[in-house]
């Protein structure tokens, strides 16, 4: 069939801020379906708020909307653009969410807007549990015993019928926040009532637990014309009971013969056609009883998800690309195989290699967590490698974690385990958590034996006995030597996926002495290829992975080749912003004539898409990864300094020549303390006072010369890792004592000698200014934005939300900044970009840190100025001059003037229940959102919006605030009830506001005074509909810390600044007379004109 | 345990080199055989038990083989008839509630060796690029593996029916036609498909159509089998004889042996479908299936005079099926049945019940 022709134009709903269970893979299908529409001649309209995605890059789609993904703000978007047609199956849950929510609003029929992909219906029988449940059993698919409730007493009959013990999941959420299993009566009703309240329908699915079970997982693509095929089979190696995000997931099926996996197969799509997915990707995941077999469908994503990614990734196979396709109506034999180029995408790809994701979490930055895994989604990223076998495939993928581990143990990490008596070791095994597999190897080397470790843990006797591969391999290396392996030594063991670095730990050498004696005995890496049908036919897209076999396949490239180096697994701190300016990079020099190289690991990106580069390694970002394709490839050069603090780690190991951009002396000089301090006397930019400690006693001297707060952090680390303001002596102890420890941390960049701890005085009440600019090799540069932090220094910049332009800074404090930043870019002879951040008091400017690479802040700069910032920085890296590049037309002036855009952050608390959420030095935002408008107020709002804060437009603001935050909360208090809000205060802040003449209409108690009403009584009784609550400091703060869990458990809207609180009040006032009015990135750099802020309206 | 090092070397001379699996092979033994490659990722006991492999040593192209170890239930055939195996990792563990056996006791019970370790990719390379071509391997040196190698005949010309048809005839089934089915090499799932259709006498290839038209069937099957369809003994002379009074169904070897006797022509390809995962139309409805394939030659698309080619393969447009246009008479290059591979086709079992019940006794 050919494609629609009755649709010109279509809308696709993007995913929004990342956050867990909702991250890049969204940019990827999202940017993939954007590209494929548009290459068929579609007018692609784009909604996503997410400014640091590829996506929302101008050049994907005719207009882009950075704009909430909020049902008011899409009806918006659709009564301007009148779209034919929408896609809501490559924007995830939210896109979805989104779709049903037009329809339901009936915003699709009154404008005349298909649905394409999936109807309502389809979406609503996928996703409603008891109508998927009752249509899997009318097709004869196999369901578990279950239950639905929407009130407690429901609950109470359901577990009758169901029995303990059972899964709890609530209806309609993402990643699977709120569900669990209960073993007992009493975690039975608690897990019921937090499931009902996380349901945005109240609404739970109690259900027969099959914890322990194998877990399975088929990708399926279905056509108009009801070809269906399976793109992958995947297998958990974690059993059932651990989200399927948070499992170690391995492609293809492992253990299942082809019996069962051909029934697997015929109900994965009795199950895809009776949802009625018309066409498209889908997920049906499945769980197997080890020990008869049988198969019980578990549920299905209508639409492309992280494991189409993922399958994706692991096939060659673009499911995303093909979905959208397939939308618009081609069938799947229409579509060629990009791979093969000569057979169609109606098959099946076969694979020849095996395929390991394994989850990267965040739990150290959220203290209290357990760190447990469950059925809730907790990770924040992952990694996928390829191997040849299980074994080289696992360990590969533990390596690219970059969490100090070589491997599956055979590394000091393992130490870690060696004191733990076997039978706690068992018990830890027996429970998923992020140690699990080295738990596991670790058991297996003390001889417990494979059954032992399956009775206990339920990990397939299967896997267990590749890993125990290893570690006899490992007790095999142990009688070995450098001297004395022989090359088919080195072979088996490199086979098995033993790294350089594991290989120096056991015996006792350097990586460096064990790579030089591996390439004497003439053991390279050979790279072979995804190929879609293993090895059948020929390929033509180079997408390799490393492995030891006979022979290479890579075929050389007639043009100069430039490797890019990736920013790996996302985490908190380094994510797909860096994604962005790697994909730019590449695309950037490709368009410039050179043969561009992709290395990553992470299967979510854009970047890891085998036709972003001309050539795609997907391997992890070791020394010893990156070098075998380096020599292998004999580029011009290597980008370090765009993927964030992963590759640029590597930039003093690599060769020093291949090195492009600013040099590792500069990236060196930025960061270490004395040389930075001499540069910044040089140009003579004030610095807070502050100095270098490697032990307790040295920053005890510091602290006493410059006074607390002081701000204590570790050098090399991205995202405020453990960095801490201490206020007193014990507190720094206690500081400077867990930078000492080992963990995560310590290889990122803990205490040593060699890096040692920064202690700086703490400027409080501070504006924090985030500045990047470029700067060329002939010394030519230029400020890429000014922002200005809407929270005060001491909230990590990552997590604050921040403008272009500044919004209260002088032109003349904005004038020294830009001043500053050229001069220190001068002085680091920075080739592509640079960051400086600054802390602004009074009118005083100190500079605080220079970073010269790319910042989290490159793409959110590019959507609000229109300027490239990563593609023109990739230029300069390879030579070219801002002149020439302005000449090119790719570097081009920054709009300015006529808007402003906000970028804020998205925080995990709402996965984290135990954490407190406040904002703090440590960065805890997974993701960001711009709102973007005429006026900073209205901005603000967009991006509160955005980020799933809709602030009250009427009704009661509760203020409690620290005594630093007062004057602003006064100012903010003040517009509140000009606005006609009432207020409720804590006694102290209700004072300083009724001093200022200011009405407080509620004055609560303390919490734990039994006189009186207190804020937790006034939150949980509905009464109020936002929250200002700053913490004091370190001082108590028990009050504080159960007002926001308060605030949290009833969805109230929570500012945790004053400055916040101010920035949302300004920016009700500017709400109250103009429209939230929809404009496009493209219109916004063709310049608005303020005459739009009129022309727009108000929604009041 | 001894690592047995073994060596596979090609007929033109390329070599792998990889440890020995499975039985036995004397020092100067070795195991020779034309090499072709299979793409299924799960399906391995049902392949190796295939008996269309007669003649050939089968590559797995999946690295890991042997993950569930094997049960009888799945075996396609008495025992293996194919003359070797060759992969990259056998699992030392399986783990299946469905497994009875490892698979390397397997190999050894019916004598079968293969060999492990080997860089398959390359070798599926090589043939990919090269085409299928004999081969043998074992402990012996390289000298003698090579001229083995090239003393091996292949599967063109050579008669390989013969080796696996049985011996006597034999019925299987208890549906209420009667169906006589032709055994070249016939597969088990094959026969329990039929066996839900009908009361299936199995008889040996080279029964006559005047044994079999005195059994007064529904209908006449003609099954898979290994090697070159010229060769499959008298078969393509006998059906004349029968078309257009009995209906027909044949697959794979049975396709080629109907097209032949209907005038058309076969020819070797270069290293054929073997595999889960091949595309293939159905130009009467425009759908596709995937399908499960294994065969090295094809009938020449446009030369078997009077049918309606039915079916195409999407990867190189190799024809897959076809219906004859008077008489009652179909077959399918593919394996509809599956074990191992997709169901997607097993609607061409309806077509023939459909066809049996249909037919009056006159040709159309």
């Amino acid at each position: 069939m050919p494609k629609r022709t009755d649709i010109q134009s279509i809308l696709i709903i993007g995913s929004g801020p990342i956050v867990i269970g909702q991250a890049c893979e969204f940019d990827y299908s999202g940017t993939q379906a954007c590209r494929v529409l548009k290459e068929e001649g579609y007018r692609v309209i784009l909604a996503n708020s997410n400014p640091a995605t590829i996506m929302t890059d101008p050049s994907f789609a005719d207009a882009t909307y950075v704009e909430p993904l909020d049902l008011s703000i899409l009806e918006k978007i659709i009564e301007k653009e009148q779209p034919d047609a929408v896609l809501p199956t490559l924007g995830g849950q939210t896109g979805l969410n989104l779709a049903m929510e037009l329809a339901e609003a009936g915003v699709l029929d009154k404008h005349g807007v298909d649905l394409i992909g999936a109807d309502a219906e389809a979406i609503e029988t996928a996703e409603d549990r008891e109508k998927f449940k009752v249509a899997m059993t009318e097709i004869g698919l196999d369901c578990a015993r279950s239950s639905i409730a929407h009130t407690m007493d429901e609950a109470m009959t359901a577990i009758e019928e169901v029995g303990l013990p059972v899964i709890i999941r609530p209806a309609y959420i993402l990643g699977g926040r709120g569900t669990g299993i209960a073993e007992t009566m009493e975690e039975y009703g608690r897990m019921a009532k937090y499931g009902l309240d996380a349901s945005p329908i109240s609404e739970i699915l109690i259900e027969e637990s099959i914890k322990g079970w194998k877990e399975y997982e088929l990708e399926v693509m279905r056509d108009r014309a009801d070809n269906c095929v399976i793109i992958c089979s995947i297998e958990n190696l974690d059993p059932m009971g651990v989200h399927t995000g948070d499992s170690i997931t391995v492609a293809p099926a492992q253990t299942l013969t082809d019996v069962e996996y051909q029934k697997m197969r015929d109900g994965s799509f009795a199950c895809i056609r009776r949802v009625g997915v018309e066409t498209g990707g889908s997920n049906v995941q499945w769980a197997v009883d080890p020990k008869t077999g049988r198969q019980i469908v578990i549920e299905m994503n209508p639409r492309v998800s992280r494991s189409s990614a993922l399958a994706s990734k692991a096939t060659g196979f673009p499911i995303a690309k093909i979905a959208a396709k397939l939308a618009i109506g081609y069938t799947l034999d229409e579509i060629p195989n990009d791979i093969t180029e000569k057979t169609p995408a109606s098959f099946e790809p076969s694979i020849d290699y095996v395929v390991t994701k394994i989850p990267r979490w965040a739990f150290e930055k959220f203290p209290g967590t357990s760190g447990v895994l469950g059925t809730s989604m907790q990770s924040v990223g992952e990694v996928m490698a390829i191997g040849r076998t299980f074994p080289e495939s696992m360990q590969k993928a533990l390596r690219s974690l970059e969490q100090g581990r070589y491997g599956l143990n055979a590394d000091p990490g393992e130490q870690a385990l060696d004191d733990i008596p076997t039978e706690e070791l068992m018990k830890m095994a027996a429970i998923g958590t992020p140690d699990r597999p080295f738990q596991l190897e670790a058991l297996l080397r003390r001889g417990v034996s494979i059954d032992e470790v399956f009775e206990a843990t339920a990990v397939d006797p299967w896997f267990l006995d590749q890993m125990s591969m290893i570690t006899e391999e490992r007790a095999h290396l142990e009688t070995l030597s450098l001297d004395t392996i022989t090359k088919r030594g080195w072979k088996r063991a490199k086979q098995l996926g033993f790294s350089d670095p594991q290989l120096a730990y056991l015996w006792g050498t350097t990586e460096v002495e064990v790579r030089a004696a591996r390439l004497a005995a003439g053991v390279v890496t050979t790279f072979k290829t995804v190929d879609t049908c293993a090895a059948e036919f020929e390929a033509t897209t180079p997408y390799h992975y490393s492995t030891y076999e006979d022979t290479d396949e890579v075929r050389d490239g007639e043009r100069e080749k430039v490797i890019i180096l990736g920013s790996g697994p996302n985490r908190i701190g380094q994510g797909i912003e860096f994604d962005y300016c790697c994909v730019h990079a590449s695309f950037s020099l490709r368009d410039a004539g050179y043969e561009t190289i992709m290395v990553n690991c992470n299967p979510e990106t854009v970047s890891t898409d085998y036709d972003t580069s001309d050539r795609l390694y997907f391997e992890p970002l070791t020394y010893e990864d990156v070098m075998d394709i380096i020599e292998r490839e004999q580029p011009k050069g290597v980008i370090v300094s765009l993927g964030g603090q992963t590759p640029l780690k590597l930039a003093d190991q690599l060769p020093k020549d291949l090195v492009l951009g600013t040099s590792p002396e500069s990236i060196d000089l930025a960061e270490d303390r004395e040389q930075w301090n001499a540069l910044c006397a040089r140009l003579e930019i004030p610095q807070p006072a502050g100095g270098t400690a490697v032990d307790i006693d040295q920053a005890l001297e510091i602290t006493g010369k410059i006074g607390y707060p002081a701000l204590v952090r570790p050098s090399y680390v991205l995202g405020g890792r453990a960095m801490e303001i201490v206020y007193d002596d014990d507190h720094l102890r206690r500081a400077m004592a867990e930078l000492a420890g080992f963990g995560s941390l310590g290889k990122e960049g803990g205490l040593s000698a060699e890096r040692p701890v920064l202690v700086d005085r703490f400027l409080e009440d501070a504006t924090e200014v985030d500045v990047d600019a470029l700067r060329d090799h002939t010394g030519d540069s230029v400020i890429g934005a000014v922002m200005e932090h809407v929270e005060e220094a001491g909230v990590h910049s990552g997590d604050s939300a921040c403008s272009i332009p500044p919004t209260s800074l002088a032109a003349d404090t904005i004038a020294v900044i830009e001043e500053y930043t050229l001069q220190i870019a001068e002085a680091l002879e920075v080739k592509g970009l640079i960051n400086v951040q600054y802390a602004v008091k009074g009118n005083q400017v100190f500079v605080i840190e220079a970073n010269p690479r790319a910042s989290r802040t490159v793409p959110f700069v590019a959507k609000a100025t229109g300027v490239p910032l990563a593609k023109v920085a990739s230029r300069i890296m390879v030579g070219a001059t801002l002149a020439e590049l302005r000449d090119e037309g790719l570097m081009c002036e920054r709009v300015e003037g006529d808007h402003v855009a906000i970028k804020e952050a998205v925080l995990p608390f709402n996965r984290f229940p135990e954490a407190d959420a406040v904002l703090g030095p440590e960065m805890r935002s997974t993701g960001e959102v711009m709102g973007i408008d005429l006026t900073a107020g209205l901005a603000f709002v967009k991006s509160q919006l955005a980020a799933g804060l809709r602030l009250p437009t009427d009704g009661m603001v509760f203020l409690s605030l620290a005594d630093r935050d007062k004057d602003v909360g006064i100012e903010a208090a003040r517009i509140f009830t000009d606005l006609g809000f009432t207020l409720a205060a804590t006694s102290g802040t209700a004072a300083a506001i009724r001093a200022a003449g200011v009405n407080v209409a509620v004055e609560v108690a303390k919490i734990g005074d039994h006189e009186g009403e207190n804020a937790v009584d006034l939150i949980e009784r509905g009464d109020v509909k936002l929250v200002v609550n700053s913490p004091r400091g370190r001082g108590p703060r028990a009050d504080g810390d159960h007002i926001r869990s308060a605030a949290g458990l009833e969805s109230v809207p929570l500012l945790t600044t004053g400055k916040a609180a101010l920035a949302a009040a300004k920016g009700l006032r500017d709400w109250k007379a103009h429209r939230l009015a929809v404009r496009s990135l493209q219109e916004y750099h063709a310049g608005v004109g303020t005459d739009a802020l009129v022309a727009s309206g108000s929604d009041a | 345990m001894t690592i047995r090092e073994y060596q596979l070397v090609l007929a033109d001379g390329e070599v792998f080199e990889g440890e020995g699996i499975g039985a036995e092979l004397g020092t100067n033994e070795f195991a020779a055989g034309e090499v072709v490659f299979n793409t299924v990722l799960s399906g391995y006991q049902e392949v190796i038990t295939d008996p269309s492999y007669a003649g050939q040593i089968i590559t797995f192209t999946y690295p890991h083989i042997g993950n569930y170890g094997v049960n009888a239930a799945d075996d396609e055939s008495s025992r293996p008839f194919c003359r070797g195996v060759i992969i990259r990792d056998l699992a030392r563990r399986q783990s299946s509630w469905r497994s009875e056996e490892h698979l390397d006791d397997f190999l050894r019970r019916h004598g079968l060796a293969g060999i492990a370790g080997a860089d398959t990719r390359r070798l599926t390379r090589h043939i990919r690029d090269s085409g299928a071509m004999p081969g043998a391997f074992g402990p012996a040196d390289h000298e003698t593996l090579l001229a083995a190698a090239q003393a091996e005949a292949g599967t063109a010309g050579v008669d390989l029916v013969g080796l696996v048809t049985t011996k006597h005839a034999y019925t299987v089934g208890n549906g209420p036609r009667k169906i006589v089915a032709y055994d070249f090499g016939v597969k088990t799932t094959m026969l329990r498909y039929l066996g839900e259709l009908g009361t299936v006498t199995v008889v040996p290839a080279h029964t006559t159509a005047d044994e079999v038209m005195a059994m007064n069937p529904d209908g006449v099957f003609l099954s898979n089998g290994p090697g070159d369809p010229e060769q499959a003994g008298p078969i393509v002379d006998e059906l004349p004889k029968m078309l257009g009074k009995v209906p027909i169904f044949g697959i794979c070897l049975g396709h080629q042996v109907l097209s032949l006797a209907l005038g058309g022509t076969t020819y070797k390809m270069k290293f054929g479908h073997h595999g889960g995962n091949v595309p293939v139309r159905d130009s009467r409805t425009g759908k596709v299936e995937i399908t499960a394939q294994n065969h090295n030659f094809a009938v020449e698309a446009g030369s078997v005079p009077n049918v309606t080619e039915t079916h195409v393969c999407l990867n190189d447009d190799a024809l897959e099926g076809l219906v004859h246009n008077d008489y009652p008479a179909f077959s399918v290059q593919y394996h509809p049945e599956a074990g191992p591979g997709p169901h997607d086709s097993t609607y061409l079992f309806e077509e023939f019940a459909e066809l049996m019940d249909r037919f009056d006794g006159k040709a159309a």
